[in-house]
Formats: structure tokens, C-alpha cells, sequence
């Protein structure tokens, strides 16, 4: 339960630094930071007491195959971590267009320029 | 003012996210589908990797989806950060040190050889196409570090891109006609277990999942480090 929790304190951290940052680097790196501790949070659910890798080998045993962690979650955060590098790269490269124009990260000298 | 209201929304937001948490039990029985994929993917699609055999074999439309969506991105990437003037030299870069350059040239095999391994070898150790992928473009992340002039051959990874896109539609077209009929059926004989040439069409989805994220994100760090005069 705890692990959980730590999940949703780095959730809260995240959003305090896209909430109240105003330079969009640093939005940039609470976004991210939101997105592992999504990724993180699925992953323990998958957890089992003394789990190991759902990897099959020659020397497996049925009980060993009782002590396999869920693969679903694993599989899922394997998307979600190729997604998050995708809009990362998107995000980057439309903040350096912006500091290009605007000579500046800080978004509310941003909102002020227009055009 | 703004880290006040920040924080107001942060524990309001905290509260409910925090509620929720308490009904989930930590290290609980697995899902009853994972339990089905534990017991069966060895049957159903010959890989020994159960993660794998979920993301390319249960699930390999989904990943189609992902690395469209990958695909999308570093078109986004590219258009926005295209110049009008065509592309601009690296020349006011300084050039990197001894040991950079040096290290460069002996690692950038073994780099590139890693990321292969780790690709073709998805199906039975950790490991896959998207973590191979990234390890590649790594080596020629080093490449751009270490040496200021070289680019990347653009329309190789462009050609290598297209290639392996579409070799990961035709299996999946392929298995429309042969094996289960239908989108992405195993076709292949799916071999020994805990081999290499073994789950069917599995290996094959990963090799050209691996050159095309690898040559994506090498496009990616081409285009970022364009920028950097």
C-alpha cells in the first residue's frame, strides 16, 4: 500500500512543477515526471508477494510458474513508456521553435509578446 | 499566488487519488488473463518470454498502433523543426575531445551489435524491439557527440524505416491468408522452445520493430542536434 502511495506523492510532485513552474522546461520535466509515476503505479500493480520474471526457461517448475508477476501491466507500460518518449520529442521540439521566436522560456513573458 | 492555487489543487487532487489507492492490495493474485497468458503463451505462440509473447503476439495490433503512433511523432518532430533554408551545417560546433573520438570508433560497433542482440533475442530474454531500438540509436547518439561534421545517411534511414514498416503490415496481411486467417496470425512453424529460431513470425516482428525504431530515433537526434550551433 505504500508503494502506492509514494506513486501518488511523485504523481502530486509532477503536477505541482507543471502547476506552478513558469519556465516550460520545467513544465516539460513535470509532465515526465507524471508519466513514470503512471508507468510506476502499473507496474506495481502487477506485483506478486516474492514474484519473479515471467521469463519461461528449461529449468522451470509448475511452482516456479505460480511465482510469475502479472505480464499484462509490464506489457502495457512497454506502450506507454514508446508513447511518452514520442510526445516528449514533440514537446522539445516545439519549445525550441518557441524559445527561437520568443528569445525566452518563461511562458507568461510568452503570453505577453504575441506575434 | 500561482504555487498557492497550485498547491489548493494538489491536495484536493491528492485527497481523491489517494482514496481510490486504498481499495487495490499490494501484491495480490495476478489478473485472470495474466494468469491465461502465464499458462498458455508457450502453447499459443511459442515464445518463453510471456511479456513478449503478449506485446507480439496477443496484443500485436496494438503495438502496430504504437509504433504508428512513434512513426507520427517523429514526423511532427521533423515538420516542426524543418527550416525553410534547408538543412543547416554543424560547422560553429567545437570538436570533441581525444577520448570521445577515440572511444567512438571502438564503441560504435559493439553498440550497434548490443542493440541487434538485444532485438533478436525478444522472444526469450528481456529485451525486444523498442529497447533494442533505443540502444542503436544511442550508438548514434555518440556518433553526433563525438563527431561534429558527421550526419546520418537521411534517405538510409528513411529507406530502412519504410522497409521494416512495411515488412511488419505484409506478416500481418500474410497471416490473413495463411495460418488462422487473421490479421497478424502466426504462419511460421513455431519451432523448439528456448531457441532462437523458434515463435513463428514473433522474431521476425521484433528484427523490424527494432530497425525502424532505431532508424526513428536516430532521425529524432539528427533533427534535435541540428539545432545546437
Amino acid at each position: 500500500m505504500t508503494v502506492y502511495f509514494m506513486c501518488a506523492v511523485l504523481l502530486m510532485m509532477g503536477l505541482y512543477c507543471l502547476v506552478a513552474k513558469k519556465n516550460i522546461v520545467k513544465k516539460i520535466i513535470g509532465i515526465v515526471i507524471m508519466d513514470y509515476a503512471v508507468n510506476l503505479y502499473l507496474i506495481t500493480i502487477g506485483y506478486k508477494n516474492n514474484g519473479v520474471a515471467p521469463i519461461i526457461e528449461k529449468t522451470t517448475s509448475p511452482e516456479l510458474l505460480e511465482r510469475f508477476v502479472d505480464p499484462l501491466p509490464q506489457a502495457l507500460v512497454l506502450t506507454s513508456i514508446v508513447i511518452g518518449l514520442g510526445t516528449l520529442s514533440l514537446m522539445v521540439s516545439m519549445v525550441i521553435r518557441l524559445y527561437e521566436k520568443h528569445g525566452t522560456f518563461d511562458m507568461s513573458q510568452i503570453s505577453k509578446l504575441r506575434g | 499566488m500561482r504555487a498557492t492555487v497550485g498547491l489548493i489543487l494538489l491536495a484536493v487532487i491528492g485527497v481523491g487519488v489517494g482514496i481510490s489507492l486504498l481499495a487495490i492490495p499490494f501484491g495480490a493474485p495476478k489478473t485472470e488473463i495474466g494468469d491465461y497468458y502465464i499458462e498458455n503463451a508457450r502453447e499459443d505462440t511459442g515464445a518463453t518470454n510471456v511479456v513478449t509473447s503478449v506485446v507480439v503476439g496477443y496484443r500485436a495490433f496494438d503495438t502496430l498502433g504504437e509504433v504508428t503512433v512513434l512513426f507520427v511523432a517523429a514526423l511532427g518532430l521533423g515538420a516542426v523543426l524543418a527550416t525553410a533554408g534547408g538543412k543547416r551545417g554543424r560547422s560553429g560546433v567545437e570538436p570533441a575531445s581525444l577520448i570521445l573520438s577515440a572511444g567512438n570508433i571502438f564503441l560504435f560497433p559493439l553498440i550497434l551489435l548490443f542493440g541487434a542482440y538485444i532485438f533478436t533475442h525478444g522472444h526469450l530474454t528481456p529485451g525486444g524491439g523498442f529497447q533494442g531500438g533505443a540502444v542503436i540509436a544511442s550508438a548514434f547518439l555518440l556518433v553526433y557527440l563525438s563527431s561534429p561534421g558527421k550526419r546520418i545517411n537521411e534517405s538510409g534511414a528513411t529507406l530502412t524505416e519504410s522497409v521494416s514498416g512495411l515488412v511488419f503490415v505484409a506478416i500481418g496481411l500474410l497471416g490473413l491468408t495463411y495460418g488462422t486467417h487473421y490479421f497478424l496470425a502466426n504462419f511460421l512453424p513455431k519451432g523448439t522452445l528456448n531457441t532462437l529460431f523458434s515463435a513463428g513470425i514473433i522474431p521476425v516482428i521484433y528484427c523490424a520493430i527494432g530497425l525502424k525504431v532505431g532508424s526513428e530515433l536516430a532521425g529524432v537526434v539528427d533533427n534535435l542536434m541540428e539545432e545546437t550551433e
